[in-house]
This record gives structure tokens, sequence and C-alpha cells, in this order.
């Protein structure tokens, strides 16, 4: 069912509204409603989202969400900084997918100072850009299938997360806040034992998959959790924001690296899963079929990696090689006005959108030509999809909204900001 | 490199040079400015129009409403950018449209009618800038705390905040 005019008024009240409301229902005398608050300090909230619901007995009548426990003002931090200082903030926006939001925040700037990037950067930054995806998704798997009463699946995940920590802590030197991707490249060429760890690890991951299947496809605890739980339609999906694996589970086929592509993601041949069911269910079997999908992307850019530079040919805008430095007085002069002045960039404003774990991730850079960005702002995946859990649960029971939560994937840093 | 004198600015030359752009058909008279720039189509509209805008350019393809924000060009006058993303999953191309406010008493209309999901992002507009929204159904304060004073978000604002 699409909404219409009427119900928008009553899409996403406020917390007053939700008490407002229980205190008129109580004292009709016919409905008996309580007002049960759930978070900010909630184990399945996953991280400070704090909800405020109205219930009667255990079906949801209402629901309103609390944010912005988290928020840093990193979009106003931006505007202070240096363009090539931007790069470490946005890993701490979305921290469960660092690579991506590097990836979407260089692309904007490179948009807006029409840099061309050199082909070895662009398979480094797609082959790293999957695995993120798969760091990601094997924490939702855990943490969603811990939510719903399934403790065993997230150790396994975590195991195959660790795994994919030490590929990034190799390339990055860090685990979580890498900060690799840089302004017309990336920062380092990657150790020579990198290839082989990446190769061990993509021979190893499809079996895992396949264990973690095994372990939840046929289990009647995790199917009655799930299935027909948490019903999303599409065009309820579109009019509500909701981008990304969930989207997809409610029947749109949309993937901006297919539909849209950028950084080369045309060069790679990948299907993009979807589904029609529009259930939690659905939207467990999307994002499982994603991640064998980004194996495949992965082998793809791991056997098609180029040689040649990793940054792009820029001096001006590009730190230059610390030997180079050294020896050549034009580096060091380079060096030393990046680093204390910046660089400037062509006024104008860009959007660009990347597909992150969660959906449509997508940074607007406003530049008035000077080295600082006059406004960044991002437009987050869960913020959007977070508007769609008030549909999803209502009239459902109190259970669900655990369900229901661990199967949008919210990552509250990204949504504070 | 970036050639500044790739983008083609007024509305006269964007709409001659973009004549089949079905957001160009369907804003022909509401427009009052258009750049396109980077591959990126801008159309500014007046703010009292937003509503049949944003309408029209959704009746034309564009189905997806991807984000609401604000730029703020203080000091100069009008102060506030509300800007509009907006993707079409047909056409696989989106448009930015764009409405200029003037600093004293900054409103528009809500376009929550429109797409719901401008819901959150006008709030967020709201709490940070102090740009009004009328007919908006839940307009109060998103990321800052209720009792906040003030709009972090504005040029105006110090970044390390008021001590």
């Amino acid at each position: 069912m699409a909404l219409v005019a009427e119900t928008v008024a009553e899409q996403n009240p406020s917390i007053d509204d939700v008490l407002k409301d229980s205190t008129e229902h109580n004292a009709s005398g016919q409905d008996h409603t309580m007002v049960l608050n759930m978070g900010p300090q909630h184990p399945s909230t996953h991280g400070v989202l704090r909800l405020v619901l109205e219930i009667d007995g255990e079906s949801v009548v209402k629901l309103a969400v609390d944010i912005g426990y988290l928020h840093t003002g990193i979009e106003k931090t931006c505007e202070a900084k240096f363009y090539q200082q931007v790069v470490p903030l946005t890993d701490r926006i979305d921290y469960l997918c660092p690579m991506t939001n590097n990836l979407c925040y260089c692309l904007a700037v490179e948009k807006l100072l029409g840099l061309e990037i050199p082909e070895r950067a662009i398979y480094l930054r797609v082959l790293l850009n999957e695995l993120t995806r798969l760091q990601s998704h094997l924490v939702w798997l855990g943490t969603h299938a811990l939510d719903v009463g399934a403790l065993t699946i997230f150790l396994y995940c975590f195991r195959e997360r660790e795994a994919l920590l030490r590929i990034f802590e190799n390339v990055a030197g860090q685990r979580m806040m890498t900060s690799y991707f840089r302004i017309g490249g990336v920062s380092l060429e990657p150790p020579l034992d990198f290839y082989q760890q990446v190769q061990d690890f993509l021979n190893l991951m499809p079996s895992r998959i396949q264990q973690y299947e095994e372990m939840l496809n046929a289990n009647p605890i995790w199917m009655g959790r799930l299935k027909g739980v948490g019903y999303l339609s599409p065009a309820d999906a579109i009019a509500l924001g909701v981008t990304g694996p969930p989207l997809r589970a409610s029947g749109v086929d949309w993937d901006l690296r297919r539909d849209m592509p950028y950084c080369g993601y045309e060069k790679f041949q990948f299907k993009v899963p979807t589904s029609d069911v529009g259930d939690v269910w659905a939207r467990y079997r999307v994002r499982m079929d994603e991640m064998r999908e980004s194996v495949k992307i992965c082998q793809q850019a791991l056997d098609g990696l180029p040689e040649g530079r990793i940054v792009a040919d820029a001096p001006k805008i590009i730190l230059p090689d610390r030997e180079q430095m050294k020896t050549q007085m034009e580096s060091l002069i380079h060096h030393f006005k990046i680093v204390t002045e910046g660089f400037g960039v062509p006024a104008g404003q860009v959007f660009q959108a990347v597909e992150s774990p969660r959906g449509e991730m997508g940074y607007y850079v406003v530049s008035d030509g000077t080295a600082k960005p006059y406004r960044v702002h991002m437009r987050n995946p869960s913020y959007a999809t977070l508007q769609a859990l008030e549909t999803m649960c209502k009239g459902r029971l109190l259970a669900d909204v655990v369900a229901v939560i661990g199967s949008i994937d919210i990552v509250l840093g990204e949504i504070d900001r | 490199m970036y050639d500044p004198a790739s983008a083609v600015t007024g509305k006269e030359a964007v709409f001659s040079a973009h004549p089949e752009e079905p957001a160009v058909k369907a804003l022909e008279s509401l427009a009052v400015d258009a750049k396109f720039d980077r591959n990126e189509l801008t159309i500014e509209v007046a703010p009292e129009n937003i509503v049949a805008a944003t309408t029209a350019v959704k009746e034309s393809g564009y189905n997806f409403l991807e984000d609401v924000t604000c730029v703020d060009w203080y000091p100069s006058e009008p102060r506030f950018q509300v800007t509009y993303h907006i993707l079409s999953h047909s056409l696989k191309r989106r448009v930015r449209l764009v409405a200029r406010l003037v600093g004293d008493g900054a409103a528009i209309n809500t376009i929550t009618s429109v797409w719901p999901s401008a819901n959150f992002y006008e709030r967020e507009v709201f709490d940070l800038f102090g740009v009004h929204f009328g007919g908006h159904p839940n307009l109060t304060r998103i990321m800052m705390p209720t009792d906040w004073q003030g709009h972090p978000l504005r040029k105006d604002y110090p970044v390390e905040g008021y001590r």
C-alpha cells in the first residue's frame, strides 16, 4: 500500500505526540496502551538509538525515533579543515565502512578538481571497497543474528572479519580508521604479501558464506523471527528514501555500482541480487548473495590489477614521494605548500553518490575556490532508512522491532554525524 | 584538470543545450536560473514555487528524493541556498533544485507531501540552519538537544561553539 497524503502527516511522530496519544487512549477508558522507552543504552539498538513506543499489549501502536546522541558536528569541522585533512574525518562517520566514506569524499573532490586517477589506483580502490563491504556485512550478520538469539554465528563472522582487518592493517597501517584513499589515488603501495593474503581470503570466503547459511537457513527460530516480519512495499521504500539492500529486497532493482558506475565499476561483471518479498528474510537473502558477488568483484580486481602509478600526476595537489622530497627542491616546495596552505579547488558544487554496504552514500561538496571546503554534506543511507522503521514496525510485535532494526543495518555514527 | 569555461550558465543557455531533458521540459516556466557544470544540472526556482517545482520534476520521471540540505552564503544575501537532489531510477540521472532564501525569517514550504522522506532531511536543515519549513508535520530539532540555542551550521556560528 502506498502512502497517501493523510498518512504522511502521521509519519515519524515526535516523542510528545506518542506520549499525548497514549494519554488520550488511556483516558478514553477503552484502550489500554503503555509507553515504553527503548534505548539509548540498549544492546539491540546498535549504538545510541532511542525509540519511544506506544504499545497495546505486545503490538506497536506508535513509534518515535530519537537520534542525535552521537552528533559531533563533523560537517562543521570539515569546513575548518583543508581538503586533504577531511579524509580522516570521513572514516569516523560510518565506522563499519571507512573506505567507502573515503572513496565517496575523494571522488567528490576529484570531480571538483577534474582529476584523472590512474588505473592501478582505481583497481585498488574497488578491491578494498568490496573487502570493506564484506567486512561490514559480516558485522551486520553477526549482530543481527545475536539480536534475534543466534549466538554462535557472531563468533564465526568475527573470525572472518578479523582476517579482513588484518588485511586492512597490512595495507593501511590501521585496522578500522584506515584513511587509505587520498585525493588523487591511494596513500601507499600495498606490501608484497598483500596479494597472497587477499587471495587466501578470497579462496576461503565462499565456503565460509556457505557455512553461515548452513547454520541459519534451516534454523526454525531464525526463520520464525525473520519470515513475514517488517514488510516494506516498493512504493513505500522509494517514498521514504530507502536505499541499498532493503530497497532491493523490496523488489526495486537499483544498484549505483551497475546503474550509475563510478570509480571504474563498469569494468567489472557482477549480478545485483534482488527479492520481491520485502520482509526481513528477503533483506537477509539479498545481503548474503551480495557477499558472494563482492567476492567475485574482488577476484576480478585482484586478477586485473595493472602496474603503474598509485596517484595522479598532479604535484600541486598530491604530496610528493618521500625520497624525491629529500633530493629535489621542487618537491620540497610542493610538500611545504600543500601541508601549510593546502591547495585551491575551483569554485562549484558536486554531488557524488556511491553504493555503501547500507545503501546510497552521497557527498555534497561546495567549493568557493579556496583551500577549505565551503560546505560538506553527507547523505547517509541509515539516516534515510530509519524513517521507514515506523512503517515496518506498526501493528507488529515488540520483539519484531529488534529484528527489523537488525535488518536495516543501522550505524549510529553515520546517522548522527 | 577542470576547465571553468566548460560550465554552461544561465537559463537560456542551459535550456537550449538540453532541450530533451525531462526536468528542463517540466520546469520551463518555473525556473529562474540554471547551470550545467561538471555533468551536473542545477536548476534554481523561486522559494514560493518549490512544491510545484518538485511535483513537476517528480511527474517528469525523477522519482527518488536523495537529499535536502542547505548552504549558508553569509554575509551575502539571499543567504540560504536550500538544495534538493533528485534521482531518476529510469533515466539514471539526477537533477539539483535550488531555492535561495533571505536570512531574515528564512522560510520555505515543506515537500513532505511530495516525498515523505523529506521529513528527516528538512528537520535537519531546520535544526542546523534555522530555516523554517511551512506545513512540516513535526518540525523539531533532530541532532541537537531540544533546548539548544542557535543553529550550529550557520557561518556566523563559531566552529568551537560559544564558550
